[in-house]
């Protein structure tokens, strides 16, 4: 024993170890993120019981079970519930009860000893709204104009004809809003910025100014004209309604204008399970937010971290590679090529949080206020580029990535053989030429691994961000369709500050949960599939490398 | 023949375009490599420069006497200026009000006071200065009072379209109706006075020529059309006499506290809270025997007193509280005398800050808070009896005793910032003791900034030496582990994985650690302790179990597979120690091992603690520091290794004699580099502490970092602020930090490389 401690056995076991526990660390996180994430759009089953509540009532509970865990008996007898049981641990579930304007809050943690049997009725509904979360109840009748028009089964058919009809109106409602008004309303603030300009130019005359408002009256005229048909389409949409009786007896009437989606999650099979799991999922992708960013969709921030990472893109690569080059092709050894291994490491070193602080200051204030002084005095005092958004994220971004492509890319660089520039040069190429020609080609593949790395590193990147460009809820995309369709003056939103955001700073953390987890999976399967893939990209180039080193 | 030529030509031309090509590329991968070292010094020197302000003094501009026409025969009790800083305002003691030009000194408006007629003022006060009321007492024991109000308005610049031309008319208000109201019913003249007026109640103390020392409270009503105002006198009550001649009376804004300047050397403190029962709380000597009290104030906000010696001494006392909720005038701080007796104290109108005067004309601008004489000037020999701020604090005005009035601007931004103030313990107001405190606004618009930074460093240290200790041992063992006995098909497996690990967005980290780790191990104390405790032993117990199995069985497996059998044993150890864990609470704890903390031991817990961040930030330090560790163990020469092992050391030995004495130094550099990683990770600790600024090192807390605190704060500082400063400044303080670490690791790094391609 002594000499197998000796001999070192157990330490070299102890250092694997610690290469064990890192492993376990990184696929249990990867796991976590994906069961929960990917568990969210799949139909829970609505469960009825009853619970016996502190003061003694016993009450009706309908809902989802979200959670549960062991908790101390001691810790639930001091919140003031009556546990009857010598055990010193006990479960609790954690029930979404929904229906939040009903009840006021719509998640509960019940201790398990105080619910009866679970028992799933199959004509539970699970309706999910514009408004207020999920409703769940037991459907009674269906109205249209406050008269009932079925009940008891002949309700479930009636209502998912009347749904349709109203998803329909609702849609056309939401594309009048979001689209043509939107544009209505971006030219008549286009009008005025134009009028502004020309006052302060000196330069606004009567014939231009009639112009003016003649082309503000057109618009205004159609804003109103829409304006009408979004209120005729609102009245039809107010037709129909359904009824349901809630756990505590009451029977809620609810308006189809403000209903989304409903289900009988007791009454489907895997079938039509599997079918709303991947709607929900699509719904996810493509669907824009709803209720302070706790329900509905991702797509703008998909969107916004896709857009700001394509400009980051634009500005990183070049430069890092002209880094990269100079270092590895030109640079002499000297205390100049180490003051800049010193830079690019510190670059790489610096927090985040420092760009963001000197994006703001540097880039937010101080050229984007000059700008502004400069280009766009018309809207004085609203700041166009003097305050966060998209190009500023992006700009703050690329210096925060350029270490990653400089690194990556000099790293390939010098995998590329000295035979190959010697037989260039020998050939009576030009330095330049060798570079353009035969080196930088044959490191392509590993300037593409530092663009990916530094892709994957920028959607990943929150904390700069929350201080150059990303808002909770930006109104209107980055690009659209009105001139000059890329507004880079633009706040975005960004998947990670969407996680930050819905899971730290929303009202109701618990409802907000499970699409949080859904998006950092989305954001984890991106930046692991790009990582992966980089990886690949590295290894490929060293193979062929290593292939041409004998040349 | 021509044609060759030719050929030549274009030959040589094309030749020089090349070459012109070759250097314009050339110079184009200069600049690139170059942008590297501009990019990192523009962020610091921008930064560098923001914060410069912050250190500067402030500046006063040379006193400039103004033309203002003297007033014969009375003596000025009152000088103010206007928001704007273009007209001035002097009451004099007759009661007679100008409004002057602060550039020309041409008299704007003189208008005298509506004093009763035929009566004589005999005393003056200024209330609260943002209120800008005042009043006069009078020989007949009546009190008026009054304000000096300004009316802005705009009109268009016939010159210039784009501009308007502001002009600013002044005048009087008389916020109680323009009777004078009856204090003393004796009425006798009123001596000394002080006053405090808001919308609803205006409180009044006097001293009458009799010696009486009178506290009157008035309640006022408007009508709707805001014209006619009714007041009624609701207590008068006569205060217990103090010692000595009465100097001044200060009554604080929110007419709570009246402070009486008494016996030379003496402040009486009257709780005057409630005006049917004023009582006397306490009286202290100032200043020792010998040394008299020659002005005194209270600092915006009424909390603080200010008061000067003939001495030169400034000392500042407010009241304290003590553990059984008794308020004791305390001796809080003092300022750098000056050099002759103090004339005159007169405070700043929102902040901590107050103006000096002494008897040699000596003027000096100080802050309280920050313990900071600001600056020094002078107006020039005569004695200054009178003066006042502008309100923005951007202007004093003065008068001296042969009656010129002088004015100077002044650049002041950022009295609040001292050494002491920012590392040291202050002693704030309403506070017990000295602290360091970091709490940048509140909603109350007298609220003193309290800009420590000490606790905020603090949590900084204390989130990376938390998160190193989890790093540490685990990445420099993996590294070590990775580069040295690992099978090469295992590390086609490792290496990727250590990559995913450091691709992870720390806000998916911070996340879970925050809404699953940190109310898991709350719920799971003892099971996680348990695991941290019984992993190490697992590794060390599986290597002896595997070492006692048939060789026939372990030889199968060859060297270089440790890690992978130890997977299952993490997850059984870890699986054991939660199941393990709530019956270890029920059995040790009481059931419930937070509480069990923090009622036996007496330790603050919190859900969110630096265990939680440590295990967080640990793994997201973990990748760094193995990569860079790794290389240096993996880059160790191979015939160093080989040749330690044919002298028959074993593969432990050789790691430990050779191996890590030779890359030790990469090593070092991996756990600055992580170190520094560490320091300015800023989601996870946003996400997963309670960002509360606490000055402790306890495993059980949270704590505030740096730069969590520049997350949460900067959008919404005011931009220029001292406190948007302050967070430029933390951020240069992050930079400077990791700068230093990450030079030294790259130096170390490079002095590495040398020495191994010199081996």
């Amino acid at each position: 024993m002594r000499n197998w401690f000796k001999g070192g056995e157990p330490w070299i076991w102890v250092t694997g170890g610690a290469v064990a526990l890192c492993l376990v660390a990184v696929y249990a996180v990867v796991w976590m993120t994906a069961a929960r994430g990917l568990g969210h759009w799949w139909p829970a089953q609505l469960v009825e019981t009853t619970v016996k509540e502190t003061d003694g009532r016993v009450t009706r509970l309908i809902g989802e079970v979200r959670d549960e865990e062991e908790v101390a008996v001691r810790r639930l007898r001091e919140s003031g519930y009556e546990i009857k049981t010598d055990d010193t641990y006990t479960t609790r579930i954690l029930f979404k009860q929904g229906n939040r304007d009903v009840y006021g809050v719509d998640f509960r943690w019940i201790p398990t000893p105080l619910l009866a049997e679970f028992k799933y009725p199959r004509d539970l509904i699970a309706v999910e709204r514009h408004e207020w979360g999920y409703f769940f109840g037991h459907l009674k009748s269906v109205k249209e104009s406050g008269q009932v028009v079925a009940e008891g089964d002949a309700a479930w058919p009636e209502v998912q004809k009347r749904l349709k009809r109203a998803n329909d109106l609702f849609d056309q409602i939401l594309s009048i809003e979001k689209h043509d008004i939107g544009k209505v309303n971006y030219q008549l603030e286009r009008l005025r910025l134009k009028q502004r300009k020309l006052e302060l130019k000196g330069e606004l005359t009567e014939a231009v100014r009639a112009q003016i408002d003649a082309e503000r009256k057109t618009y205004d005229e159609q804003f109103a004209k829409l304006q009408t048909r979004l209120d005729e389409l609102r009245t039809q949409n107010q037709r129909d309604s359904l009824t349901a009786e809630v756990q505590n007896g009451q029977i809620i009437e609810l308006p189809f204008a403000k209903i989304a989606d409903i289900i009988k999650p007791n009454d489907m099979n895997v079938a039509q399970k599997t079918a709303h799991y991947f709607g929900k999922l699509y719904e996810f992708i493509v669907d824009d937010p709803r209720e302070a960013n706790t329900e509905g969709g991702i797509f703008p921030a998909i969107f916004g971290t896709v857009m700001m990472v394509l400009l980051m893109s634009a500005m990183v690569t070049p430069l890092g590679i002209m880094a990269a080059v100079y270092m590895r092709e030109y640079a002499k050894q000297g205390p100049l090529i180490r003051v800049i291994r010193i830079s690019v490491n510190n670059l790489a070193g610096v927090p985040s949080i420092v760009y963001g602080v000197f994006g703001l200051g540097f880039f937010v204030y101080f050229l984007g206020g000059n700008i502004d002084a400069l280009f766009f005095p018309e809207a004085h005092p609203a700041p166009v580029f003097g305050s966060p958004g998209i190009l500023w994220s992006a700009l703050t971004l690329a210096l925060l990535t350029l270490p990653v492509v400089i690194v990556a890319t000099e790293e390939g660089l010098s995998r590329v053989p000295r035979s190959i520039r010697e037989g260039s040069l020998a050939l009576g190429a030009t330095k330049a030429e060798t570079l353009w020609k035969t080196v930088l080609p044959m490191a392509s593949p590993a300037m593409m691994t530092g663009l990916i790395l530094a892709i994957a590193r920028a959607a990943g990147e929150v904390a700069p961000l929350m201080l150059v460009g990303v808002v909770k809820l930006a109104p209107s995309l980055p690009l659209d369709g009105n001139f000059p369709f890329l507004h880079l003056e633009r706040k975005f939103m960004h998947l990670g500050f969407h996680i930050y955001d819905v899971g730290f700073q929303s009202p109701n953390v618990e409802a907000a949960r499970p699409l949080v987890y859904a998006t950092s999976l989305l954001l984890v399967i991106i930046i692991v599939v790009l990582n992966l893939f980089a990886i690949r990209l590295r290894n490929r180039l060293r193979e062929k490398m290593r292939g041409l080193e004998g040349v | 023949m021509e044609k060759i030529e030719a050929n030549i030509t274009t030959a040589g031309g094309y030749t020089g375009r090349r070459m012109v090509k070759d250097k314009l590329f050339k110079y184009t991968m200069v600049f690139g490599g170059l942008s590297v070292i501009i990019a990192i010094s523009t962020i610091f020197f921008y930064l560098a420069g923001v914060v410069a302000p912050l250190f500067m003094p402030a500046h006063v501009e040379k006193l400039n006497p103004i033309a203002v026409p003297a007033t014969t025969g009375q003596s000025t009790v009152h000088l103010a200026t206007e928001e704007q800083v273009e007209i001035g305002m002097r009451a004099s003691d007759q009661g007679k009000i100008t409004f002057f030009d602060l550039r020309t000194g041409k008299p704007l408006l003189e208008e005298k006071a509506a004093l009763p007629a035929a009566v004589k003022a005999t005393s003056f006060a200024a209330g609260d200065l943002r209120k800008r009321a005042m009043a006069f007492g009078t020989e007949d024991g009546r009190l008026l009072i009054l304000k000096d109000d300004y009316k802005v308005s705009f009109t268009q610049d016939p010159k210039n379209p784009k501009k308007d031309i502001r002009s600013i008319s002044p005048f009087i208000v008389y916020p109680l109706g323009n009777e004078a109201l009856v204090l003393d019913d004796a009425r006798q003249p009123l001596r000394k006075l002080a006053i405090q007026n808001d919308s609803q109640e205006t409180t009044a103390v006097a001293e009458t020529e009799d010696g009486r020392l009178l506290l009157a409270s008035y309640t006022s009503e408007s009508d709707f059309s805001g014209e006619s105002v009714t007041v009624q006198r609701a207590a008068l009550r006569e205060l217990t006499k103090v010692q000595g001649e009465i100097s001044q009376l200060l009554l604080d804004v929110k007419q709570r506290d009246l402070y009486v300047v008494h016996g030379g050397r003496f402040v009486s403190h009257f709780d005057v809270q409630d005006k049917s029962a004023p009582t006397l709380k306490q009286t202290v000597a100032v200043f020792p025997e010998g040394e008299r009290i020659t002005a005194a104030t209270l600092l915006s906000g009424g909390f603080s007193l200010v008061v000067g010696s003939d001495q030169g001494n400034l000392v500042q006392w407010f009241q304290v509280r003590d553990a059984d909720n008794v308020n004791t005038l305390t001796r809080i701080r003092e300022f750098k005398p000056m050099a002759k007796a103090i004339v005159q104290i007169a405070p700043e109108h929102a902040r901590k800050g107050f103006m000096a005067t002494d008897a040699g004309g000596g003027v000096n601008l100080y802050y309280a808070t920050s313990q900071r004489l600001l600056s020094e000037s002078s107006t020039g020999g005569d004695k200054a009896v009178i003066g006042g701020f502008a309100p923005r604090a951007n202007a004093i005005v003065l008068e001296t005793d042969k009656g010129v009035i002088q004015v100077a601007h002044i650049e002041n931004e950022y009295p609040e910032v001292s050494f002491g103030a920012l590392w040291g313990k202050v002693w704030y107001e309403s506070y017990e003791k000295p602290d360091f405190i970091w709490q940048s606004a509140a909603a109350n618009s007298d609220f003193e900034p309290k800009f420590s930074i000490a606790p905020l460093t603090l949590g900084t240290l204390k989130a990376a030496f938390y998160a190193m200790l989890v790093a540490v041992p685990l990445a420099v063992l993996g590294a070590i582990f990775a580069a040295y006995f690992m099978s090469q098909k295992m590390r086609a497996v490792v290496k990727p994985s250590i990559e995913i690990m450091e691709a992870l967005p720390t806000v998916i980290l911070g996340f879970l650690a925050g809404l699953w780790l940190a109310p898991f191990v709350d719920n799971n104390l003892a099971g996680t302790l348990l695991a941290l405790f019984l992993l190490p032993f697992s590794f060390l117990i599986t290597a002896w179990i595997w070492h006692r199995l048939p060789h026939t069985l372990t030889d199968r497996v060859g060297p270089g597979w440790e890690a992978a059998l130890l997977i299952p044993v993490v997850i059984l150890v870890v699986w054991v120690a939660f199941a393990l864990g709530h019956p270890m609470e029920a059995a040790l704890f009481d059931g419930d091992m937070p509480r069990w903390v923090s009622n036996e031991l007496g330790w603050t817990y919190e859900q969110r603690n630096s265990l939680v961040v440590g295990i967080a930030m640990g793994f997201a330090a973990i990748p760094i520091i193995f990569s860079i560790a790794e290389d240096a163990v993996f880059s160790v020469p191979k015939h160093l290794t080989s040749g330690s092992l044919a002298l028959g050391a074993t593969p432990w030995q050789t790691l430990f004699n050779v191996v890590l004495l030779t890359a030790s130094p990469g090593i070092f550099s991996a756990i600055m580099v992580g170190f520094g990683r560490a320091i300015g990770e800023t989601m996870i600790v946003l996400m997963a502490t309670g960002n509360t600024a606490v000055m402790d090192f306890s495993i059980f807390t949270g704590f505030r970092t740096l730069s969590a605190n520049i997350g949460v704060e900067m959008p919404e500082a005011a931009v220029g602020s001292t406190h948007y400063l302050l967070l430029f400044f933390s951020a240069l303080v992050l930079f400077v930090f990791t700068f230093f670490i990450n030079t030294l690791a790259e130096l170390v790094r490079q002095r590495l490389r040398e020495k191994y391609s010199s081996l």
